[in-house]
């Protein structure tokens, strides 16, 4: 098996495994208008992702009031780290530690949508499949060798390469066609996804979250300008019809 | 209040200032779009400094604190991000309106007698800018702050003997560091938005001394006594000038004509402007780059390090030069071949209006040069990148050489007398 | 742009016979919309001042243990980055407020230093406890809590009462200001409320039933 995903990792056509950045990345539905998204979002993220990886520049009550959420029952169920609600949202595995376990310490996830985009996320977290060969058991595809383990596992099942034969210029070719699961997991794969997606859709709510408030001040901003254009467009045919 | 005003104008001539090199300024009055861009750098710089002593209040200048400091910023200050997008999107805006000013000087021959020094001038506020966005891209400490000071920085290296020694004293430590970036936000938030300031006084100083030029390239200023009263302006003017010059009916004054031009292409540029700046801040990762979202890692390189965009041009000739020395001399021979400009250029013809077209073409081979220049040092490198640069590197030579060559005994066409009607 | 300068340009093209009205209309037209986007683009300049979200939280009402004061003792908590005490007043405190009233500045804390609940002799919610910003009225220093007789040595017959050492203002255990001091006020009592017999929110009262 393991001799074979390694085979089958020079065989693939270019798509999926070739390194860097021409991987091909699925659309990440994000909206960040979808607060009850950005709700489930935030639960899969304190609940996966807070073990390990920081949201340090944001604090849970900011948090909680741009979601929604009433500091209550943010703090009853969404925050198991820190004391107060004011906290900044830290995770609770020592530096030392994170560094030992998994070779590199776990990024600060506050702003990982602003450094890989949304796209990369969504496929990222899509694109685990198992590989006995690696540390934690799993590889990934989009992110070769990562040193991560698939913490989503349980909800999305065990997943795994899967490829077919077909016949490609007169030969049988054993053609990569995607990750499929065992089927063991929680989920199923239409919920997988949308859980995927609500995850990046809270990480893009993360990296800038003022981005609703942004727009809105935006296009006023914009109005403003265009009646601005107006009237000093105006003033100045004004004063130069005179000048020939 | 008259009386108060003219109590202060006996003591300080505020009014005779404003006068002069504002109101009553005689300006072309077949000025073009082209020239509005000198406008919009001085508000760009009026923005860049407002918005960058906002910025201080909260930013914390050291390697543990800075890169928290501006998240801060944009999390936690009362529309900390407006500020700070104001200032990321200004820095880009800056170089946009400036490269455009430059091209502009180039097709009408701005830089020409009697205007040398005036281009020299402005030459030193690119060059002074070039090292003011440069020192302020570090300090945020991302990534690309950090590996991009790196590799900008071991530049200096390449000089024989000092270089090493020299790239230590300049970071202040081994390696990048709190020290260095210490000392670029000094340098960032005070010496050289000094510097800026004063070269633009220069620079305007300089301008009003030999006049504004214009898309024709026509004086506007004629000898004391050769223009009969039908043939002068009606408009007021500072008897600064006209009691030196004859000035023809070929201008407006700067005040309300020029103003009012340069505010309808201010609000078309502030439209832009807001637009990227709500909406679209990041510019696909041209004006804040990617990478600069993870914090500086002394230990891990990003895949891709690039410039920011307005640095790519000269980023690219320095890669296409197989040898480190002479690509760092290639580089800055690069910007130093633009400081030259008005004695490489022998032609007595400003426009291109009236310039043969051989210069029309060159014109517009170095234009597209540059930008072509600009996709190549900010794209990952590629075989083909090498030799397409070193190429487009040359070409970037040759307008200086081909120029200094044709322009000795240039075909030009008749300038006319006055400003065509 | 000033009407004065169009005016003086209007004379000055005379013989062009520019049309004043449209021309001054559209000035003070531009002119006033001008004004509101340098007032736009003030706002976030002016609001960036304000206390941040980060700085208002830490603002934010504190929530106190109190079951394990002793009586007598003083007991520190940060309000706003400010000292805010508590003490548990003895029924011999309690008792002594009333005996020196006549040499006290505010003794029925006339000026509004305190929620309206805490204006009374005690200046507190319930009388046993007494909470108060430990800054002095004066210029801002903390005074100190003597006790146990301590406070006889600055004024005679009164055994306890808080002493500011940067200008020698006095305060007695209600944190009344004594007459002949440099401290002009009572000492601040911050609004509070108490949720059961042990734990005391500052910052905010209870609201009104």
């Amino acid at each position: 098996m393991r001799k074979l995903i390694i085979a089958l990792a020079f065989l693939l056509p270019g798509a999926v495994f070739a390194a860097g950045g021409n991987v091909h990345l699925d659309k990440a539905p994000v909206d960040l208008t979808d607060k009850a998204s950005l709700q489930r979002g935030a639960k899969i993220f304190m609940n996966y992702c807070l073990g390990c990886h920081s949201m340090q520049y944001q604090r849970y009550q900011r948090t909680f009031s741009d979601l929604g959420i009433p500091d209550e029952l943010g703090q009853e169920y969404l925050q198991f780290t820190g004391e107060k609600v004011t906290d900044y949202i830290t995770r609770s595995m020592p530096e030392d530690n994170a560094a030992t376990w998994f070779g590199a310490a776990p990024p600060d996830l506050t702003l990982v949508n602003r450094v890989r985009g949304s796209d990369w996320i969504y496929t990222y977290l899509r694109s685990f499949y198992v590989d006995e060969s690696r540390p934690f058991g799993v590889n990934n595809a989009v992110f070769k060798d990562v040193g991560m383990p698939h913490v989503l596992q349980p909800l999305q099942g065990t997943p795994r390469l899967t490829h077919e034969e077909t016949m490609i210029d007169g030969e049988m070719k054993e053609q990569f066609v995607g990750i499929k699961t065992d089927g063991d997991g929680a989920l199923s794969t239409e919920e997988y996804d949308q859980a995927v997606a609500d995850l990046v859709n809270f990480l893009a709510y993360s990296g800038e979250p003022f981005r609703l408030q942004s727009e809105s001040i935006g296009k006023w901003v914009l109005v403003f300008i265009i009646v601005l254009f107006f009237f000093v467009f105006l003033l100045k045919k004004e004063y130069w019809k005179e000048v020939h | 209040m008259n009386a108060f005003l003219n109590w202060i104008e006996e003591r300080i001539p505020m009014m005779r200032v404003a006068n002069m090199h504002a109101i009553q300024y005689p300006a072309p009055r077949n000025m073009n779009f082209w020239y509005v861009f000198g406008f919009l750098a001085t508000i760009v710089l009026v923005n860049q400094i407002v918005t960058g002593i906002w910025l201080t209040m909260n930013y914390n200048p050291t390697a543990e604190g800075a890169f928290f400091s501006v998240e801060y910023i944009m999390r936690e200050v009362d529309f900390g991000w407006i500020i700070r997008y104001m200032h990321s999107t200004g820095a880009s805006a800056f170089f946009i309106v400036v490269y455009m000013h430059m091209f502009r000087g180039m097709i009408y021959g701005s830089y020409q007698k009697p205007r040398e020094l005036l281009w020299v001038f402005g030459m030193f506020i690119y060059l002074a800018l070039m090292a003011e966005a440069f020192m302020g891209y570090v300090l945020p400490w991302g990534q690309m702050s950090y590996w991009g000071a790196q590799v900008i920085v071991s530049l200096f290296s390449a000089i024989p003997v000092i270089g090493p020694d020299l790239v230590i004293w300049i970071q202040g430590d081994y390696v990048i560091s709190g020290a260095t970036l210490n000392r670029f936000f000094a340098l960032h938030v005070i010496a050289l938005p000094l510097v800026i300031v004063i070269l633009v006084f220069l620079h305007i100083i300089a301008l009003h001394e030999v006049g504004s030029n214009n898309p024709d390239g026509v004086a506007i200023k004629h000898k004391k006594g050769s223009l009969s009263e039908s043939e002068k302006t009606p408009y007021e003017i500072h008897e600064y000038y006209t009691s030196k010059y004859d000035i023809a009916d070929d201008v407006v004054p700067f005040f309300p004509h020029i103003v009012l031009k340069d505010l309808v292409a201010f609000s078309v540029f502030l439209f832009v402007f807001c637009y990227i700046m709500f909406f679209a801040p990041e510019m696909g990762g041209k004006f804040l780059e990617h990478p600069n979202f993870e914090i500086a890692n002394p230990l891990k390189t990003p895949e891709h390090i690039f410039p920011v965009w307005y640095f790519t041009p000269f980023y690219a000739i320095l890669k296409a030069v197989p040898d480190k020395l002479f690509g760092v001399i290639a580089m800055f021979g690069a910007i130093a071949a633009l400081f030259a400009l008005p004695w490489l250029d022998r032609g007595r013809v400003k426009s291109w209006r009236y310039r043969c077209g051989l210069h029309k073409v060159n014109l517009l081979v170095f234009a597209a040069v540059f930008v072509f220049l600009g996709y190549l040092g900010g794209t990952p490198q590629e075989n083909w990148k090498i030799i397409a640069s070193q190429i487009a590197t040359v070409f970037y030579f040759g307008f200086f050489v081909a120029l200094f060559l044709y322009s000795k005994n240039e075909k030009t066409k008749p300038v006319p007398a006055r400003i065509p009607k | 742009m000033s009407n004065v300068s169009v005016d003086a340009k209007d004379s000055a093209l005379s013989e062009t016979q520019p049309d004043n009205t449209r021309r001054r209309f559209l000035t003070v037209a531009t002119s006033v919309v001008g004004a509101v986007g340098v007032g736009g683009a003030a706002v976030p300049f002016v609001t960036s001042w304000n206390p941040s979200a980060k700085a208002k939280a830490a603002g934010a009402d504190v929530e106190v243990d109190i079951s394990a004061i002793e009586p007598g003792q003083l007991i520190r908590v940060m309000w706003r980055s400010k000292p805010v005490w508590i003490v548990r007043r003895t029924p011999e405190t309690l008792a002594g407020l009333a005996d020196h009233e006549d040499i006290l500045r505010d003794p029925n804390s006339e000026a509004e230093q305190q929620p309206a609940f805490a204006k009374n002799r005690y200046r507190s919610l319930k009388e046993e406890y007494l909470i108060l910003v430990g800054i002095c009225t004066h210029l801002g220093c903390s005074p100190q809590y003597l006790k146990d007789g301590a406070f006889e040595e600055a004024v005679e017959g009164v055994p306890d009462g808080f002493f500011c050492p940067c200008h020698g203002s006095k305060f007695d255990m209600a944190g009344r200001v004594f007459q002949s001091v440099p401290a002009p006020l009572n000492l601040v009592v911050p609004p509070y409320q108490f949720v059961d017999d042990t734990t005391v929110i500052i910052g905010s009262e209870a609201e009104a039933v």
